[in-house]
């Protein structure tokens, strides 16, 4: 039972970064823009976010590294792909080899340094529950703070008049334009969100997930939060269900190794690559379907 | 911010002009990054662009690593005129090397010379195969190849790793994560005694000859074409899109996979965990650099040779970790992608 | 924000814009008093959308002034455009699909937060000035009239003193039309001004009481269109009047073309379905389908053409054979030609030169061995051009650099070279300058005369009757009873393009 809720605990912490890169790419592909630049931008916060963590110490400054460091990449992205109009896949794709490249350039005076604070957290009270305090209350902030997020992106999205603008940009630049939106100014703005969010999450794994600098070490989870923005059908709560469930095909590969199951960790190590195209794949199926629900001007580069 | 005035028509010169106005804002970017690190910017550009060209030696590695990027570079080409977003050559190269080493392993004692070609048709498959899986899910299942072709370079890779630490490795190798050595006849013949220059790249410049020929002259190039610039085009005129996708996927997993084939057969002789430094996603930059166009590559696989061996030699010569060759290739394809805007658009600011 | 009596609220002084090649507005005058309807006349490319994007502030002119009640509007966007009291009907709507009508009206009316009292502001606007619509519905699910309402309501909600119309009636029915007549001119009794743009002659002179006629971005004349003929508006605006195509008296021969009962759901949500849709087109005539756009016309003309192949065989017969699950290319081995509304992007490839684009339908003698004959194709496209009076730098010159009507004449002519059995056309002249649309119409004259069966899907009612011996109305999906053209009127077809009785008519 207690083994249980291990695993919950820790498929909710490993879905944390999926989580986060994903409700900030879904917002930035509301607003039409496709940014394949977010394991670019995640690895050069983890980077970025470890060695400020790393001299300051301070876990929140790390963090605030992380996600300072995505806006940046992200302008880079905008500053291309909105305001010279370049096509978004080839800047995205630029992006993360430079972000590649950079994040191992850079990082290389920390590999192998660790961290100096704790990664363990409690929620007062409820973490003394049976089951339920080890399954959900000693977790880092981060993962209750990724599910506000989504539940206020969500909120915003649906509810309010900058949701509604970022939906029309999303949905037909060409008619924001001609009504007085500033479309390019709105779609910067959501691709650093994007950046920030992608940020957060690149610096929690090499600050509290890992917790380490390797180079390289977001090993396509930037790709695979790009993949559950399509799984998600653009939509904030099943971004988390999407997320969780990659957590726990991560930590299957814990649980039967700790079964003493004899497989190689490598071929676990493919599961989540693997179940990225399973389920893109059920979930593509009907290309109306997805029509449908995606922003209807996603990838298609707008110059006034 | 500035404004974009769309030209009547793309410059041609522009199109010629951007990618040496990119490799130009790449050389300051470099010299402004060497400035950073503290050394001397004219040491350091001299070690990417002049060094390897000194000596016989260095051509003949800069050509050992054109023949990868070109090939890989010019099966991208086509995918990216077809508008199919394969980025997983890396994946269909390292397949194509798995392949490829698996026939090699099995070559016996009194396997005859002519075996390699048996190893390099097996890279081609293996490639072939590894593309196909992205080209079915995305004919099938209309699942986004950009994602799927990714997601498998990762499954490819690990594949790689898990072989060489398992089934694969050599007994004798000292529990080092790699494959015996291969037999002679299982390699491909070098070109000059006293270089490590195969005859690998003679075949790359028979396949861009006819990659070009391809994309150029043939009926099914021109369908490609039409369906990448025009899908509507494409349907009215009855090419079928299907076609698109599983011929310039296919092409691209073969060359990518006869790459990983004469890389494995060829240079290193045996399997490693790493048998390609990134080849497969620098050749997507060769692509974009050489605009597409088969003669372009070779000037972009050039570029990008010197660009690796520029890393290789700064960790010697200047003690800059190798990793600056990955910052140089994003910087070129960021530069490209700017330069690349004045194609179409006059810049007017306001 | 009063001006003295007789300041006309809106005046455009010597205004001109350059744009790369194109003198688009050469030194533009025009005023528009309180409360008048103003007509902007001119053909396709005299520069209308560019004065009017200038007025709107969505365009900066390159010299010139914009005068608001005598006062110099300075450098502006659209929004301080909307701010002022101007609002703009784009003939391209500008709404969003996804969207609800009360969040599409939310999005132009910054500060407004009460939804609901939103969405009964809305329905009261449609009410008084008799535009009904639900706020709550979702804008795809609207037909284009309702959409039109949506954006003229839009617009009234922002209290504006200056509407501008741009091109409204080229999606209505000619009942409809009257309808927005109407309410226009209510409007402008209640002191709004409003600037009419169309190349429809009748309709402004139907609507205006003054208008300014602009050809190749000048002003060839300013007048009170209801004292003018269409004789001598069309002088002004064209410089002389257009041929009339004419044919021999033919005599109708075997069906080539037979649509037999189709019914079919459509491919996308937006789409319409088909619903027991029949037609025959015989050797030698010329048949036209009239209607309001995207009431079928794109779903049939693909289940025609072969681009969706979901039909029963049977139930699409070219010279007899069915085809109804054949692709594009067997039926065009049936003698099959279709050239698509949209010219750029499908029925040719924007980036390439003309003599690949005729690679697209052309097959025969330009490849050899699957290579391409490079000499093969560049002297058929320069056939093509020579034939067909295309205006071009040459055989080898991209698409897109040419004008609408040079390429439209180019594609019709890449198709008519072929001397194609059957030959189906979709909007044959939109966006066409006159003298090309004259000689459009003249080439499937002449084609049909020559024996082929000739189909011309089009909202141009004025081109159709001109050039067909017959019609059909398509409307909500359904296609009328063939209608012999000396039989038809503007009023029958129009009650039939609004979806009116005789769609169940006897097949004649």
């Amino acid at each position: 039972m207690e083994q249980l809720a291990a695993l919950i605990a820790a498929t909710l912490s490993a879905g944390t970064p999926l989580l986060l890169a994903g409700i900030g790419l879904l917002v930035n592909e509301r607003s039409g823009v496709l940014n394949l630049g977010a394991e670019g931008m995640m690895l050069i916060a983890a980077a970025a976010g470890f060695a400020v963590g790393f001299h300051t110490g301070n876990p929140v400054a790390g963090l605030a590294a992380g996600a300072l460091a995505g806006v940046l990449f992200s302008l880079i992205f905008s500053a291309l792909a909105i305001g010279l109009a370049t096509n978004q896949y080839a800047t995205g794709l630029a992006l993360t080899l430079f972000g590649a490249g950079l994040s191992a350039f850079a990082g290389l005076a920390y590999v192998g340094k660790s961290v100096p604070f704790k990664s363990t957290f409690e929620v007062p009270g409820l973490s003394a529950l049976p089951f339920l305090g080890t399954a959900f209350f000693k977790l880092h902030p981060m993962v209750y703070l990724a599910l506000a997020l989504t539940g206020l992106v969500a909120w915003v999205l649906a509810r309010t008049r900058a949701g509604l603008v970022i939906r029309a940009v999303g949905e037909s630049p060409e008619s924001a334009h001609a009504i007085g939106y500033p479309v390019r100014l709105i779609r910067v703005g959501a691709v650093a969100f994007g950046g920030a969010c992608c940020g957060l999450a690149g610096a929690y794994l090499s600050l509290v997930y890992t917790p380490l600098w390797v180079e390289g070490m977001v090993a396509g989870r930037g790709w695979i939060a790009l993949a559950l923005t399509t799984f998600a059908t653009w939509r904030p709560w099943r971004i988390a269900l999407g997320a969780y469930l990659f957590g726990s095909v991560t930590m299957i590969q814990f649980a039967l190794q700790a079964e003493g199951v004899e497989i190689a960790s490598q071929l676990l190590s493919m599961l989540p690559y693997i179940a990225t195209i399973v389920v893109l794949a059920l979930i593509s199926r009907n290309p109306a379907f997805i029509r449908l629900n995606m922003p209807a001007s996603l990838g298609k580069p707008f110059h006034p | 911010m500035p404004r974009l005035e769309a030209r009547p028509a793309p410059s041609p010169l522009m199109g010629y002009l951007a990618p040496v106005l990119a490799l130009g804002l790449t050389v300051v970017f470099g010299t402004l990054l060497f400035l950073a690190l503290g050394k001397s910017p004219v040491a350091g550009l001299r070690v990417f662009f002049v060094t390897p060209l000194e000596t016989l030696r260095g051509w003949s590695e800069v050509g050992l690593k054109m023949v990868p990027l070109l090939l890989c570079a010019l099966g991208l080409a086509i995918c990216y005129r077809s508008n199919v977003w394969n980025i997983g050559a890396e994946g269909q190269f390292v397949v194509g090397g798995i392949a490829a080493g698996g026939v090699a392993l099995l070559a016996g004692a009194d396997a005859p010379r002519a075996y390699f070609v048996i190893v390099l048709a097996g890279g081609i498959v293996g490639g072939l195969a590894w593309a196909g899986v992205t080209a079915f899910l995305r004919d099938r299942f209309n699942a986004n190849e950009i994602l799927v072709s990714l997601m498998l370079t990762y499954v490819g890779g690990l594949l790689l790793i898990y072989l060489v630490n398992g089934p694969w490795k050599d007994p004798k190798g000292f529990n080092f994560p790699y494959s015996k050595t291969f037999d002679a006849a299982a390699m491909v013949p070098r070109l000059f005694p006293g270089t490590r220059l195969t005859w690998g790249i003679v075949l790359a410049v028979v396949v861009l000859a006819a990659v070009w020929l391809f994309l150029a002259r043939s009926k099914a190039g021109f369908r490609l074409a039409v369906a990448g610039h025009a899908p509507l085009a494409a349907r009215f005129a009855g090419f079928s899109a299907r076609e698109g996708i599983w011929l310039s996927l296919l092409l691209c997993g073969a060359l990518a996979g006869l790459a990983g084939a004469l890389e494995v057969a060829g240079p290193l002789g045996q399997l490693t965990p790493q048998i390609s430094p990134g080849y497969g996603f620098a050749a997507i930059i060769v692509a974009w650099l050489g605009r597409l166009h088969p003669g372009g590559c070779v000037f972009a696989a050039f570029v990008m040779a010197l660009i690796y061996i520029g890393g290789e030699l700064s960790q010697s010569r200047l003690g800059l970790p190798a990793a600056i060759t990955g910052v140089f290739q994003g910087m070129l394809l960021l530069a490209l992608l700017t330069a690349d805007t004045f194609i179409h658009y006059r810049v007017r600011w306001r | 924000m009063t001006a003295p009596a007789g300041t006309p609220r809106l005046a455009l002084r010597g205004i001109s814009k350059r744009y790369p090649g194109v003198l688009a507005n050469d030194n533009v005058s025009l005023s528009v008093a309180p409360g008048e309807i103003h007509g902007l006349i001119g053909e396709n490319g005299a520069g209308k959308s560019t004065l009017m994007k200038i007025v709107y502030g969505a365009v900066r002119p390159d010299a010139g002034e914009v005068l608001w009640d005598g006062a110099p509007l300075p450098a502006h966007s659209p929004a301080q455009a909307r701010r002022a009291g101007i609002g703009m009907v784009f003939q391209h709507f500008s709404l969003f699909d996804t969207l609800t009508v009360a969040e599409n009206v939310l999005l132009a009316l910054p500060g407004v937060t009460d939804r609901a009292g939103l969405a009964r502001d809305i329905e009261a606007m449609g009410e008084h000035y008799g535009l009904p619509v639900n706020a709550a519905q979702h804008v795809y699910s609207l037909s284009v009239g309702e959409r039109q309402r949506v954006e003229i309501i839009r617009c009234l909600l922002q209290k504006p003193r200056l509407l501008i119309m741009d091109e409204p009636t080229s999606v209505l029915t000619p009942q409809a039309v009257e309808r927005l007549f109407a309410t226009l001119r209510q409007l402008a009794s209640e002191g709004v001004s409003i600037l009419y743009i169309s190349h429809k002659l009748e309709e402004v002179r139907a609507l205006c009481s003054r208008a300014t006629v602009l050809r190749g971005g000048r002003v060839t004349g300013t007048c009170d269109p209801r004292q003018e003929s269409v004789a001598s508006l069309s002088r002004m605006m064209i410089g002389a009047e257009p041929p009339r195509a004419t044919g021999a008296a033919r005599q109708p021969g075997a069906a080539l073309l037979e649509i037999d009962r189709l019914t079919m759901p459509p491919l996308e949500r937006t789409g319409k379905a088909l619903d027991a849709v029949s037609l025959t087109v015989r050797a030698g005539e010329v048949v036209g389908i009239a209607g309001v756009s995207g009431n079928g016309q794109g779903e049939l003309l693909a289940l025609i053409s072969g681009e969706d192949r979901r039909a029963p065989p049977q139930s699409v017969r070219l010279a007899g054979a069915p085809v109804g699950g054949s692709g594009v290319v067997a039926r065009r081995a049936h003698g099959l030609a279709f050239v698509p509304e949209e010219r750029l992007g499908r029925g040719a490839v924007p980036v390439l030169g003309l003599h690949l684009n005729t690679l697209l339908t052309h097959d025969a003698g330009l490849t050899r061995g699957g290579l391409i004959s490079a000499s093969a194709i560049v002297a058929l496209a320069a056939s093509i051009i020579a034939r067909f009076d295309v205006r071009t730098a040459g055989p080898t010159a991209a698409a897109k650099s040419l004008s609408g009507g040079n390429l439209q004449k180019f594609i019709v002519g890449r198709e008519v070279v072929k001397q194609p059995r059957v030959f189906v056309v979709a909007q044959p002249t939109w966006g066409v300058d006159v003298g090309a649309a004259a000689r459009i119409r003249q080439e499937l004259v002449a084609l049909a005369d020559a024996g082929s069966a000739v189909l011309v899907v089009s909202e141009e009612l004025d081109e159709l009757f001109e050039i067909c011996d017959a019609l059909h109305v398509i409307a909500g999906g359904r296609l009328s009873a063939r209608i012999p053209v000396a039989q038809a009127s503007v009023e029958r077809i129009g009650a039939l393009m609004g979806g009116g009785a005789e769609t169940e008519g006897a097949h004649a």
